[in-house]
C-alpha cells in the first residue's frame, strides 16, 4: 500500500515537473518560432540559444511585487492564476506517454482530462470577473461562450472516437492503433474505424483545441488591440506567470489528446527508437504547428468564432457521430 | 457580419479607450458607450499630444519654422514640408530647378511607401497578424536607409528648402532606388498572398464600416477613405502641383466603402508610387537644386495663399496669410488625418468594439498629425 502511494507521489511529482517545465520551455519556442518567422534573432542572449531565458523570466516574475488593485475580489483574484495552472498539471496525471509510463492508467481518462479542461474556463471567468476591469470583464465573457461553444464539438468528435474504440481508457484507445501506421484513428480505411470522415474529425478535434487553449487565431480572451490584455490586465509578477504557464500547459494537454485520440499516441510508424520519443515527437510537431498558426493567421472576430462553432462544427461533428455510429452497426 | 441588436440605452457602460490603448496608435482617446459588446455611442477626444504648430509658426521666421512641419507626421514627414515650401515659394515667387523638383517628387514618394507600409504592418496587427507588421518594416528599413544617406535622418527629414534641397542625391542612391522596385513589387505579392487573400483577414473586412460618399464628403475625408468609398480625388491629378503633370500613373479608387476597400486602395498606391519612382528616376535631369540666387531673406509680399498637396494621409493644405514681414501672420494646416478621424463617431455607432477598432486601423491615424 505505501509503496503504491509512494509510487503515485513520483508520478505526480514527475508530471508536475514536465508540465512545468514544457510551460516554461514553450514560451521559449513560442518566442524563438516567432523570431524564426519574422526573420529576427529572438532571446539569444542568455545561455547558449538563449536556453536560461525561461528560468531567469521566473525570477523576475517572482521578484516583482505582487500588486492587488483596490475593489477586486481578493479571494477570487488570487484562487483565478492558480486555477489556471491546476487543472493542467492535474491531467498529466492520467495521460500515458508509452505503454509503461503513465503515473495513473484510469478507465475514464477521457472523461477526468475534459473535466478539469472545463475548469480552465472557469478561472478565465474568475480572472476577468474579479478584477474590476471593464476590459477583463468583457474578456471574460467571450472567453467563457467560447469554452461553452468548443467544447460541445470537441466532446462529440471525442465520443466518435470513444464509440470506435468502445472504451475510455486513453490507454485502451492508443493499443488499438498500435498495428501499423495506417491504423491511426487519423487514416480512414485500415484501422477499426473504417470512417471516411476521420480526418475531417481529426480536423474539428485540432480547430475546436485551439480554441480551447485561447489560441490564435481563436485568442479572443486576450485580443491585445481591442481588450489591452484580456483577463489577466490586471495581474502582474507571478500571478500573471502562472497565466502563462497555464496556457502553454493547456496547449500541451491539446496537443496530448490530439496524438493519442488520433496520431496512435506512442505507435510508431517505423520502430526505430522507444514508443515514447515517438509520442514527444508527434506532440511537438503539434505544438510547432500551433504556434506557427499563431505567428501567420490575424485574428476571427468573436461573432465569426461562435458562427464556426454553432453553424459549421458543431453540425457536422454531429453528422460525423450519427455517420461513426451507422458504420459501427453496418461493420 | 453582425447586424446591430436592439440597443437599450439605460443598460450601457462607459469604456474609456485610450489615450494609451494599443489600438490607438499613440494618443488618442475614445469615450465608448457600450452595451455589451457593441458601441451605442463614441466620441473621440483629441488634443494628448498638442504642440501648438500653428502657433508657433506666427512666431518664428520661415526658415525657422521648416523644421517643423515634418513633425507634424512622423511617417510621412516629407509630404508635410513639401506643402510647406511649395506655398512659400508660391508666395514669394521662388523658381524652383527642375531636378530639385523631380528630386522632391522621388522622396516624397518613397516616403508615401514606407509609411503605407508600416500602417498596412500596424493595420494587420490590430487585426491580431503579427508577422507582417516585421516584413514591412524591414521593407521601409530600405527606404529609411536610402532617405538616410542622402537627407541625414531617417524619420522627421529637414530635406526641402525653399527654392530647392538640402543635399543632391548621388548614384548610390539612384542605384539603391533602382534596387528598391523590383524588391518591392516582390514583397507586395507576398503580402497579397499572406494577408489579403487570407480568409480570417478578408471576411473581417468585408462589409465592415461602409462609408458612403455623402459621409466622406460631409466630413471632408480625402485619401484611401474617400477613395475606397468611390470617390476620384488625388490632390496629385486634380490641382497638379509640382512636376506631377509628368508623371503617368493611375488613382486606385474602389466603390466598396469598406475597410478592405480602404485596404485595396492603400496597398495599390504603393505600386503606383512605385511607378513615379520609376519614372522619376528616368527623367531626372542634371542641373543645380538650388536657384542660382539663393533666397537669402523670406519675405513674402502681403496676401493669402494656400498650397494643398497629397501627402500620404490625404489632402494636406496649407494656408499662408503674410503681412509682408518676415513672420507669417497666420500659417493654418488643414490636416487629412483630423477629418477622416471624425468619421468615426459617426460610423462605428451599434458595430462590435473589434469591428471599430478595425475600422479604425483602417482609417491610418496619425495622433499627432491631428493634434499638431
Amino acid at each position: 500500500m505505501s509503496l503504491t502511494l509512494l509510487n503515485v507521489i513520483i508520478a505526480v511529482v514527475i508530471a508536475i515537473a514536465f508540465a512545468a517545465l514544457n510551460a516554461a520551455y514553450l514560451v521559449w519556442a513560442e518566442r524563438r518560432g516567432a523570431a524564426r518567422i519574422q526573420r529576427r534573432p529572438g532571446p539569444n542572449i542568455n545561455g547558449p540559444f538563449g536556453l536560461l531565458q525561461p528560468p531567469l523570466d521566473g525570477i523576475k516574475l517572482m521578484a516583482k511585487q505582487l500588486i492587488i488593485p483596490g475593489g477586486v475580489d481578493k479571494i477570487l483574484f488570487i484562487a483565478a492564476p492558480v486555477l489556471a495552472m491546476f487543472p493542467a498539471i492535474m491531467s498529466f496525471v492520467t495521460i500515458p506517454f508509452s505503454d509503461t509510463i503513465v503515473a495513473k492508467n484510469m478507465d475514464v481518462g477521457i472523461l477526468m482530462i475534459f473535466a478539469f479542461a472545463s475548469m480552465g474556463g472557469m478561472s478565465l471567468l474568475f480572472a476577468g470577473w474579479s478584477s474590476r476591469n471593464k476590459y477583463a470583464m468583457m474578456s471574460s465573457i467571450r472567453a467563457v461562450s467560447q469554452a461553452v461553444a468548443y467544447e460541445i464539438p470537441m466532446l462529440i468528435t471525442t465520443i466518435t472516437v470513444v464509440m470506435i474504440a468502445g472504451s475510455m481508457n486513453l490507454m485502451e484507445i492508443v493499443h488499438q492503433q498500435s498495428s501499423s501506421i495506417l491504423h491511426w484513428n487519423i487514416f480512414p480505411l485500415l484501422g477499426n474505424s473504417h470512417n471516411l470522415l476521420m480526418p475531417f474529425s481529426f480536423l474539428i478535434f485540432f480547430v475546436c483545441t485551439l480554441a480551447e487553449t485561447n489560441r490564435a487565431p481563436f485568442d479572443l480572451g486576450e485580443a491585445e488591440s481591442e481588450l489591452v490584455a484580456g483577463f489577466h490586465t490586471e495581474y502582474g509578477s507571478m500571478g500573471f506567470g502562472l497565466f502563462f504557464m497555464g496556457e502553454y500547459a493547456n496547449i500541451v494537454i491539446g496537443s496530448c489528446m490530439t496524438t493519442i485520440l488520433f496520431l496512435g499516441g506512442w505507435g510508431c510508424p517505423f520502430g526505430l527508437f522507444p514508443g515514447v520519443w515517438w509520442f514527444l515527437l508527434k506532440l511537438y510537431i503539434l505544438i510547432a504547428t500551433i504556434i506557427w498558426i499563431r505567428w501567420t493567421f490575424p485574428r476571427t472576430t468573436i461573432y465569426g468564432l461562435l458562427n464556426l462553432s454553432w453553424k459549421i462544427l458543431i453540425p457536422l461533428s454531429l453528422f460525423n457521430l450519427l455517420f461513426t455510429a451507422g458504420l459501427i452497426k453496418v461493420f | 457580419m453582425s447586424s446591430p441588436i436592439q440597443l437599450q440605452p439605460d443598460e450601457t457602460f462607459v469604456l474609456n479607450v485610450g489615450p494609451q490603448h494599443p489600438a490607438t496608435h499613440g494618443v488618442l482617446r475614445v469615450k465608448m458607450e457600450m452595451n455589451g459588446e457593441y458601441i451605442v455611442n463614441a466620441e473621440t477626444v483629441i488634443g494628448y499630444i498638442h504642440r501648438m504648430h500653428e502657433k508657433m509658426g506666427e512666431n518664428k521666421t520661415y526658415p525657422q519654422y521648416l523644421m517643423n512641419l515634418s513633425r507634424m507626421d512622423y511617417l510621412g514627414a516629407m509630404g508635410y514640408s513639401h506643402g510647406h515650401v511649395l506655398v512659400v515659394e508660391k508666395a514669394s515667387g521662388i523658381e524652383v530647378p527642375e531636378r530639385a523638383e523631380y528630386i522632391r517628387a522621388i522622396m516624397v514618394e518613397l516616403n508615401r511607401i514606407s509609411s503605407h507600409l508600416f500602417w498596412f504592418g500596424a493595420f494587420v496587427m490590430d487585426l491580431g497578424g503579427f508577422s507582417p507588421l516585421m516584413y514591412a518594416l524591414q521593407d521601409r528599413e530600405h527606404i529609411l536607409d536610402m532617405l538616410e544617406a542622402v537627407t541625414g535622418s531617417r524619420l522627421t527629414y529637414c530635406y526641402f528648402r525653399f527654392g530647392g534641397l538640402y543635399n543632391d542625391v548621388d548614384d548610390e542612391f539612384v542605384d539603391a532606388a533602382r534596387r528598391f522596385i523590383p524588391r518591392m513589387r516582390k514583397s507586395l505579392i507576398k503580402y497579397e498572398k499572406l494577408v489579403t487573400g487570407n480568409i480570417i483577414f478578408r471576411k473581417r473586412l468585408e462589409g465592415n464600416a461602409l462609408l458612403s460618399k455623402e459621409t466622406c464628403r460631409k466630413y471632408g475625408a480625402t485619401s484611401a477613405v474617400a477613395r475606397g468609398s468611390g470617390i476620384n480625388y488625388d490632390v496629385r491629378k486634380n490641382e497638379p502641383y509640382s512636376v506631377y503633370p509628368e508623371f503617368d500613373f493611375d488613382v486606385p479608387v474602389y466603390h466598396e466603402g469598406d475597410s478592405l476597400a480602404r485596404y485595396m486602395v492603400r496597398m495599390d498606391e504603393i505600386e503606383q508610387s512605385l511607378r513615379i519612382i520609376e519614372q522619376g528616376l528616368d527623367k531626372l535631369p542634371d542641373g543645380p537644386i538650388m536657384p542660382a540666387k539663393k533666397p537669402k531673406l523670406i519675405k513674402p509680399p502681403a496676401g493669402d495663399y494656400y498650397q494643398a498637396v497629397e501627402t500620404a494621409r490625404g489632402n494636406f493644405g496649407v494656408r499662408l496669410v503674410s503681412d509682408g514681414t518676415k513672420i507669417p501672420y497666420r500659417l493654418k494646416l488643414r490636416s487629412p488625418t483630423f477629418s477622416n478621424m471624425h468619421l468615426f463617431d459617426e460610423t462605428c455607432r451599434g458595430m462590435m468594439i473589434m469591428d471599430a477598432l478595425a475600422f479604425m486601423g483602417s482609417l491610418d491615424l496619425v495622433i499627432p498629425e491631428i493634434d499638431r
